[in-house]
């Protein structure tokens, strides 16, 4: 054989590189693409009903705060268990708190 | 590593050496000891309010204790013990025991470790010097905001500023106890073999890492209202008091079970040890010290069942609440299962654990009849509830924290307490406990309100306050005794051997008593649930190396935490006194607090430029001592 294992895996490790820097890109285009839309959203408050700028605006931000979180800070990656069960445990204690504070502050 | 290992070590003589050495000291084992005494100081402190309570409510229409110094004596009474007795103890037990029981050398952070004990005993001392600066807090120890932020003189400012710095210290631990224990277990010891106290203090630390950012929010709101003039709570000018009680509950519930859990993780201990049995149910266990603590963030609106959320929040709550007694009820199971068939030594540790189970399933009953809303509106705010939840924290987090003190003090001091007069503070603080706190479900229920400082002679409240008063007088002796017993065996106690009772089933028991400064001489291979146990009942004494002897590396000392929490507390002193109550503010007391957090900055500056390796305990040196503590 031409090849060795040395060869094979010095050309994996290069695909997987140029793999997650294309993910880079797309996903930095992406969040600039997102955040452009939540400005364009609320330009457009005289034609679009409040409420409705108010949810896309939400859900772009938790779209690109699963990027950051994942593309950039590699909780996709092997052996994040922990900081994503923390992360998340600690995004529902927060939630339930805002929750709390908008439905049950006072008499209901 | 190429660091000049530097390992001039030797004992200086002489007060100045011995301090410096307590100032500096990273050794979780010495924190450990240092968050003992911090804890037993302010335990004593909270103590003699509580006594100070008792007598003013022994007779009716007394006056020893009226209006205003009553409210501080009752709110300093609460915080101390809290904040600065029971979280520090707890602190205590897991800085001596934990890295111990997972087979590692230290805590993750040690630095850390020594930054947050500081800053936890110099917010003791802020909110404490308040006696003598002006009044101490007297809104409650759930300072309810408007009353604390618009109506109540500089004592809050103690209390704002003090247990924020206070919390930052525990919230430190909190997060050190996570990464150690996730990070720093010994080969091959799994989750599911992580002894039963790791587990709960695993689960407290999580359960301190959600809930403290809460307090913290909710007090520099309330900084913000009291000193800034702002109006979080202000309804005048539209703010919410209701957001204070949401904000503190969220933090106030999770923070009775982050006192709980490791006293349920000390019982899960003593009881086997001296059953010479191994844990009941250890799976079922660990899951419902998990479910404990997942359900502990669901529940904080059975405080605040009386504000008028309405029907659909407080059902909802009260079924979560209701929940609660359910993993609870395993775990009491599982202990008697665990004692069922076993050989049961009664040691002072073990009597301790014993009469937490009844005690404890006291509270938790009288908590199941709390949470039922309707009940509620009755029990609110009245002495039933001032005596349920001191059969839940003194009946279970004291007597669980009391059995931990007297079965691990050989293993952090390497000397005995006397077990002759441990029995006999037993037998007081029993007694005295239950004579203290039961009459005060009735009294509760005859219409006694919490917070009061007095009641008239027609109430009929006289001789159940009164027998409750004698009742404190046993604790406080058992108090004493417990001290008697301390000086006593440290002048001369009977030593330890490593495995201090002769039935030691975890790490902690395999190395000598004191643990050696680097703990393990080489890291232990764990082979399953209770590996020296298990080493003993295969014909050998120790638990089998993972490596090879060789040189330890250490983390080098440093003075900069506690330099850093002195620089905390002058910035705390700073906003203390830049509060004039609704004048304008004292703007060289704002500069005082600016340059206090310019030293913090300054110190966190120098932390991180100086480069410090640490130093190296050579093998020859390993060798000498562990031949020395056989
Ligand atoms: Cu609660």
């Amino acid at each position: 054989m031409a090849l060795n294992q040395s060869d094979i895996n010095s050309y994996l490790e290069k695909q997987k590189k140029r793999q997650e820097l294309i993910h880079y890109f797309v996903s930095f285009v992406l969040m600039i693409l997102f955040t452009v839309l939540a400005f364009v959203a609320v330009m457009l408050r005289d034609s679009i009903n409040d409420y409705l700028i108010a949810v896309f605006i939400v859900t772009m931000a938790v779209v690109q705060v699963v990027f950051q979180l994942y593309y950039f800070m590699h909780m996709k990656e092997q052996d994040h268990g922990f900081p994503t069960l923390f992360l998340y445990s600690g995004a529902a204690v927060a939630f339930l708190t805002v929750i709390s504070f908008v439905s049950i502050v006072w008499i209901s | 590593m190429t660091t000049s290992a530097i390992t001039v070590r030797e004992e200086k003589q002489g007060f100045l050496p011995w301090l410096w050495m307590w100032l500096t000291t990273v050794d979780h084992k010495k924190i450990g000891i240092l968050y003992l005494c911090g804890a037993g100081l302010f335990f004593l402190i909270g103590g003699i309010e509580a006594i100070l309570i008792r007598i003013q409510l022994s007779v009716p229409q007394n006056d020893f204790l009226v209006g205003s110094t009553y409210n501080q004596v009752m709110t300093m009474h609460g915080t101390t013990m809290i904040f600065l007795a029971a979280m520090p103890a707890i602190f205590a037990l897991l800085n001596a025991v934990v890295p111990l029981q997972i087979g590692a050398r230290d805590v993750a952070f040690p630095f850390l470790n020594a930054l947050g004990f500081w800053l936890f005993f110099l917010g003791g001392l802020i909110l404490n010097v308040s006696w003598f600066l002006g009044g101490a807090p007297d809104g409650g120890w759930t300072a309810y905001a408007p009353l604390s932020t618009e109506f109540l003189g500089s004592g809050m400012d103690f209390y704002i500023l003090g247990l924020q710095v206070a919390g930052a210290g525990t919230l430190m631990g909190g997060i050190n106890f996570l990464v150690t224990i996730i990070n720093m277990r010994a080969p091959g010891m799994t989750f599911m073999r992580m002894p039963l106290f790791t587990w709960t203090a695993l689960i407290t630390s999580a359960l301190i890492l959600f809930a403290f950012p809460a307090l913290t929010v909710g007090l520099f709101f309330e900084l913000f209202d009291k000193v800034f003039g702002a109006n979080f709570f202000n309804s005048v000018n539209g703010g919410n008091g209701v957001i204070w009680e949401h904000i503190f509950w969220i933090f106030g519930h999770p923070e009775v079970y982050i006192l709980i859990l490791p006293a349920f993780g000390v019982i899960s201990e003593v009881v086997p040890t001296f059953a010479k049995k191994r844990l009941f149910g250890y799976t079922s266990m660990v899951f419902a010290t998990v479910l404990i603590g997942f359900l502990a963030f669901m529940v904080w609106v059975h405080h605040m069942f009386t504000v008028g959320l309405g029907p659909m929040a407080n059902s909802l709550f009260a079924i979560a609440t209701m929940a609660i007694a359910i993993p609870t009820g395993m775990k009491i199971f599982n202990w008697m299962f665990t004692m069922w068939g076993g050989q049961v030594h009664y040691t002072t540790a073990n009597l301790f654990a014993v009469g937490f189970i009844p005690t404890f399933v006291l509270g938790g009953v009288t908590g199941v009849m709390l949470a039922v809303p309707a009940a509620d509106f009755q029990y609110h705010d009245s002495y039933f509830v001032v005596a349920h939840f001191h059969y839940v924290i003194v009946g279970g987090v004291v007597f669980g924290l009391l059995a931990g003190l007297f079965y691990w003090w050989p293993k952090m001091f390497g000397k005995f307490l006397n077990e002759k007069l441990g029995k006999v503070t037993f037998w007081f603080f029993f007694f005295g406990f239950h004579v203290t706190f039961f009459p005060q479900h009735f009294l509760g229920l005859m219409g006694m309100p919490r917070r009061y400082f007095t009641y008239l002679k027609g109430d009929g409240l006289a001789t159940g306050n009164m027998i409750s008063s004698l009742g404190a007088i046993g604790m406080a002796i058992a108090i004493i005794l417990l001290l008697i017993n301390i000086v006593m065996t440290t002048a001369n106690g009977k030593k330890a051997k490593g495995d201090a009772w002769g039935f030691g089933r975890t790490l902690e028991w395999s190395i000598p008593s004191p643990a050696p400064e680097y703990n393990f001489a080489q890291t232990p291979l764990v082979k399953g649930i209770d590996p020296l146990w298990k080493a003993k009942m295969e014909g050998s004494h120790k638990v089998t190396p993972a490596e090879p002897l060789g040189d330890i590396h250490m983390p080098s000392s440093s003075i900069l935490p506690f330099l850093m929490s002195l620089a905390l507390t002058v910035a705390s002193f700073g906003f203390i006194y830049a509060d004039q109550s609704g004048t304008a503010l004292n703007a060289g007391s704002l500069i005082f607090a600016g340059i206090g957090v310019a030293l913090l900055f300054l110190m966190m500056l120098i932390h991180s430029l100086k480069d410090d390796h640490g130093y190296h305990i050579h093998k020859h040196e390993i060798i000498e001592a562990e031949r020395e503590a056989e």
